[in-house]
């Protein structure tokens, strides 16, 4: 178990976000959490890397028990993110976003990178290699010194992916890595997702609306409606369940 | 021992790795930086690589499966397979796995070394059909790590030992009369043919033309084309190893632009069809450009054309135009050939296809030593080549030294040469239909010899026909007059034994979107945007400007485009409308779009169409759309007035 969520709950003044919701991720797994709109897998995501602090509850992460976390104190731990609207540096390279995500790898002080001969020198080396090599694992050599801002939407989505591996997380945490994709960059994607999993051995947990690409690439799926888990298990599971389907097609009154 | 008498490439390359080991063989990009391999890395994996082959059982003779990209170690198996009396037999990389059967079938592969998991699982896929395979090796494990096929295995294991007296005996047992390699002709008719050459082939013509160029160890050559054309090989393979240069590996096909812009290669060769994207890029980006950007473009590039080739050839012209020239040298010119990454190209060939000559000048007058070559994959490509100073933009140049040339009476080109193949790989009746009993090779290419003792090809033999009224079709001809338009991407033309030529076009994506964003035009995808009726406009008067150029010429001047229609779809060698090398398949298509052809000659206005198409993933799906015809204006024959 590298992960577990007990009985956290989130409100923001009147609204109740999350209430009461408990799950657990194995090491090594792809876990979904899907729902409606509104139904809190944002807010569960941003609970997860410390950006939300829940009121009651616990998060459980390897051997550490949080209550809350800070989000500096999350990617220390290993848990990195991409986020639901591209999070990047619009100006900047692929290259130089990638290099971002290593930020806190890096140990040099400020002096020696002002001297930059040396240390800081061998050090930006090393982490070049380890940024060039995210770029040739996820294809995207022809844009590497490309401003991210000229992509397109499934390119930026992909250069946001190599910036959270850029961290080597443990965790990683995709917050609608699909949305606004056509068939065939979902497909680049999964294919992308289900590498890093393979390769890199990094558990993933995502959020995604797309069914089909859920129940094709996740081991299990917690689904979430106003703010309840209301079912949690395979995706065969998931896909015969009454409470699931009445949430995503409404049930008569 | 003088390089002029080793006979064999391994023998070569043990040669470069004591003469000149620390100098670079192979480059290639990987983690964004250039990564040298000296002669004698190339060398040393080589000699491992082949003690490993012959480890795992790999026979003198036998033939080996190479499938991939220009990597180090594609090349490194070629010449490893060679090391032990092997036959290398590159397959195309982008070949659907169907392709490869017939190869694998024929030539009884047992071993095969590939670069990846794409061609794995090519390889995987046929295993059924192909019991011989028993061997497959790749590179690059990435995605391989859950198969647990027991032919796989990784390149990397077949270098653990080195046995160094074993694999020199080995080298020593080759002689330059033994099969050097197996290509298989893209066949644009038919079944693929296997043909075998060997090293004395190769050889002998690599160095001829290195001698007449003066290539040296410090020439640079970029690899981008695939390793299993042999024109690829002759340049990246072949002639390295006789002149000691280095050959550069881009990242991926995707970044080749900026490989090139980086690399700055001395030495070039590619097909036409390269040069013209190239063109299509530089207009659609000038397009995009400001107002004086424009201008300064266009006048210079008037200048270019005027006197452009004049001062290339070293030629006497007007100094107040040359003194425009060295202007345009600075401001448009220089800057643009190296974004072209031209910079520093000494040598550079066309060939494999005629050029369009305005295609073939535009090159020149930018100051880029550009020269066509003529030959093929059965006579180790060089059979004649324009040396410096004698460039002309519709022949191929003279004979290269040691080639004979003669022509039948059908106008078809007979040659005589040490390149040429041995055989067609257990084919001996296409055999004997290619090369007759005096040893001359039948090209099957028309044309003749021009009073400068240039050979000028009109056209593929069979495909030179007859209008109805019995004056000259030559289909390429057209063709190529049509895709120099950078709106135009492919043409079809269609008018042998019929009385006028009528064309099937293909718009080019990047240009035309690009002009139609301009003017606000909207469009789904290519089909709506092929069928609208400003593109229609647009490419109507391209095809018309065709016709006004043919109009000045007495012989061609029946050959005018009378109608045209865009097609609702581009052609595509997976949907074999084009071969691997992406010469269109004329005859192939007339078949397939018979109807569309009828309609062209009916008089109809429009024309309905169904058709299958294929995906890249091999699945296939129906699709249907209405295409308009459109009549184009041609003219009367102008030579009376040309003449006055």
């Amino acid at each position: 178990m590298i992960l577990s969520v007990e009985n956290v709950s989130l409100s923001f003044g009147g609204v109740r976000a999350l209430q009461d919701v408990s799950f657990d991720v194995k090491e090594h797994e792809v876990r979904a959490i899907i729902g409606p709109n509104g139904a809190g897998k944002s807010s569960m995501l941003n609970v997860l890397n410390g950006v939300y602090h829940p009121q009651k509850g616990k998060i459980r992460f390897r051997d550490k028990e949080f209550t809350d976390m800070d989000s500096h104190e999350a990617a220390a731990l290993g848990i990195a993110r991409t986020f639901q609207n591209i999070a990047l540096f619009k100006g900047m390279t692929v290259l130089d976003n990638i290099m971002t995500g290593r930020n806190l790898k890096m140990r040099c002080n400020f002096l020696q990178q002002a001297v930059w001969f040396g240390p800081a020198k061998r050090e930006e080396m090393a982490h070049r290699r380890a940024a060039e090599e995210i770029i040739d694992f996820l294809e995207i050599q022809h844009v590497r010194k490309t401003p991210v801002g000229r992509l397109p939407y499934g390119l930026q989505k992909r250069v946001e992916l190599g910036r959270a591996l850029a961290a080597e997380p443990t965790l990683l945490l995709l917050d609608e890595p699909m949305a606004g994709m056509n068939l065939e960059e979902k497909q680049d994607m999964c294919r992308f997702v289900l590498d890093v999993n393979d390769h890199y051995g990094t558990t993933i947990v995502l959020i995604e609306h797309d069914m089909g690409v859920v129940m094709d690439i996740s081991d299990r799926v917690v689904v979430l409606d106003y703010g309840r888990k209301i079912a949690d298990g395979v995706p065969e599971e998931i896909k015969n369940n009454k409470a699931v389907i009445d949430a995503y097609l409404g049930v008569a009154h | 021992m003088a390089v002029g008498t080793l006979d064999t490439f391994p023998k070569l390359l043990m040669h470069h790795a004591h003469a000149r080991g620390a100098r670079p063989a192979i480059r290639e990009k990987d983690l964004g930086i250039w990564q040298t391999w000296t002669w004698k890395r190339f060398a040393d994996e080589v000699r491992a690589l082949a003690c490993g082959l012959a480890a795992e059982g790999f026979k003198r003779g036998e033939h080996l499966a190479i499938v991939g990209d220009n990597r180090p170690r594609i090349y490194a198996a070629v010449c490893a397979a060679q090391c032990l009396g092997g036959i290398p037999v590159p397959l195309y990389q982008d070949a659907q796995a169907s392709e490869v059967v017939f190869p694998i079938q024929n030539a009884e592969i047992r071993f095969a070394i590939v670069e990846d998991q794409e061609q794995v699982d090519k390889l995987l896929e046929i295993l059924p059909q192909c019991p011989t395979l028993r061997r497959i090796f790749y590179d690059d494990s990435r995605g391989l790590r859950h198969y647990t096929q027991p032919q796989l295995s990784s390149y990397e294991k077949l270098l653990q030992k080195v046995d160094g007296a074993f694999i020199d005996a080995e080298i020593d047992k080759g002689s330059g009369s033994d099969t050097a390699a197996m290509f298989f002709t893209s066949g644009t008719t038919g079944v693929p043919k296997g043909v075998v050459l060997t090293h004395h082939a190769l050889i002998d013509r690599a160095r001829a033309v290195a001698e007449m160029e003066k290539l040296t160890d410090r020439d640079v050559v970029l690899a981008f084309m695939p390793p299993a054309w042999i024109g690829q090989n002759i340049f990246s393979y072949a002639q390295p190893l006789v002149a000691g240069y280095c050959i550069c590996c881009p990242e991926s096909a995707e970044t080749v632009v900026t490989d090139m812009r980086e690399i700055a290669p001395s030495y070039y060769f590619a097909p036409p069809r390269v040069f013209e994207a190239l063109l299509t890029q530089v207009s659609v980006r000038m397009e995009d450009a400001g107002a004086f950007k424009r201008w300064l473009y266009r006048t210079f590039m008037g200048v270019a054309k005027r006197v452009g080739t004049r001062i290339l050839e070293g030629k006497e012209v007007p100094l107040l135009d040359r003194v425009l020239y060295n202007l345009g040298d600075l401001s448009v010119y220089g800057p643009l050939r190296n974004v072209l990454g031209m910079s520093k190209v000494r040598i550079a060939y066309t060939g494999g296809e005629a050029i369009g000559p305005d295609l073939f000048t535009f090159y020149r007058s930018l100051g880029i030593n550009l020269k066509q070559l003529y030959g093929s994959t059965e006579t180790s490509v060089f059979v004649c080549v324009q040396p410096d100073g004698q460039v002309k933009s519709d022949t191929v140049g003279p004979a290269v030294p040691g080639v004979e040339l003669k022509f039948t009476p059908a106008r078809e080109l007979l040659i005589r040469s040490p390149g040429l193949f041995k055989e067609y790989y257990k084919n001996p009746q296409a055999t004997a239909e290619a090369k007759d009993a005096e040893g001359w090779f039948h090209t099957g290419d028309a044309g003749y010899i021009d009073p400068d003792g240039h050979v000028k090809i009109i056209d593929r033999a069979k495909d030179v026909g007859q209008l109805a009224d019995g004056t000259l079709f030559a289909p390429k001809y057209l063709e190529n007059k049509l895709k120099f338009f950078p709106y135009i991407k492919e043409a079809v033309a269609f008018g042998d034994r019929r009385e006028r030529v009528c064309v099937f076009l293909n718009i080019d994506m990047d240009a035309v979107s690009n002009w139609a964003e301009k003017r606000n035009l909207a469009y789904s995808g290519y089909t709506d945007l092929a069928q609208q009726d400003a593109v229609y406009q647009l490419v109507g008067e391209c095809v018309e400007q065709v016709n006004a150029d043919l109009a000045r010429d007495s012989e061609l001047a029946n050959s005018q485009v009378h109608r045209f229609l865009i097609l609702h779809k581009e052609l595509d060698a997976d949907d074999e409308e084009l071969t691997r090398t992406r010469k269109v398949r004329r005859r192939f298509i007339g078949e397939k779009y018979g109807s569309l052809v009828e309609a062209l000659y009916n008089n109809q206005q429009a024309v309905h169409v169904e058709a299958k198409v294929r995906y890249e993933d091999g699945r296939t799906g129906m699709f249907s759309a209405d295409l308009k015809i459109r009549d184009a204006k041609t003219f009367a024959p102008a030579a009376a007035k040309h003449a006055a």
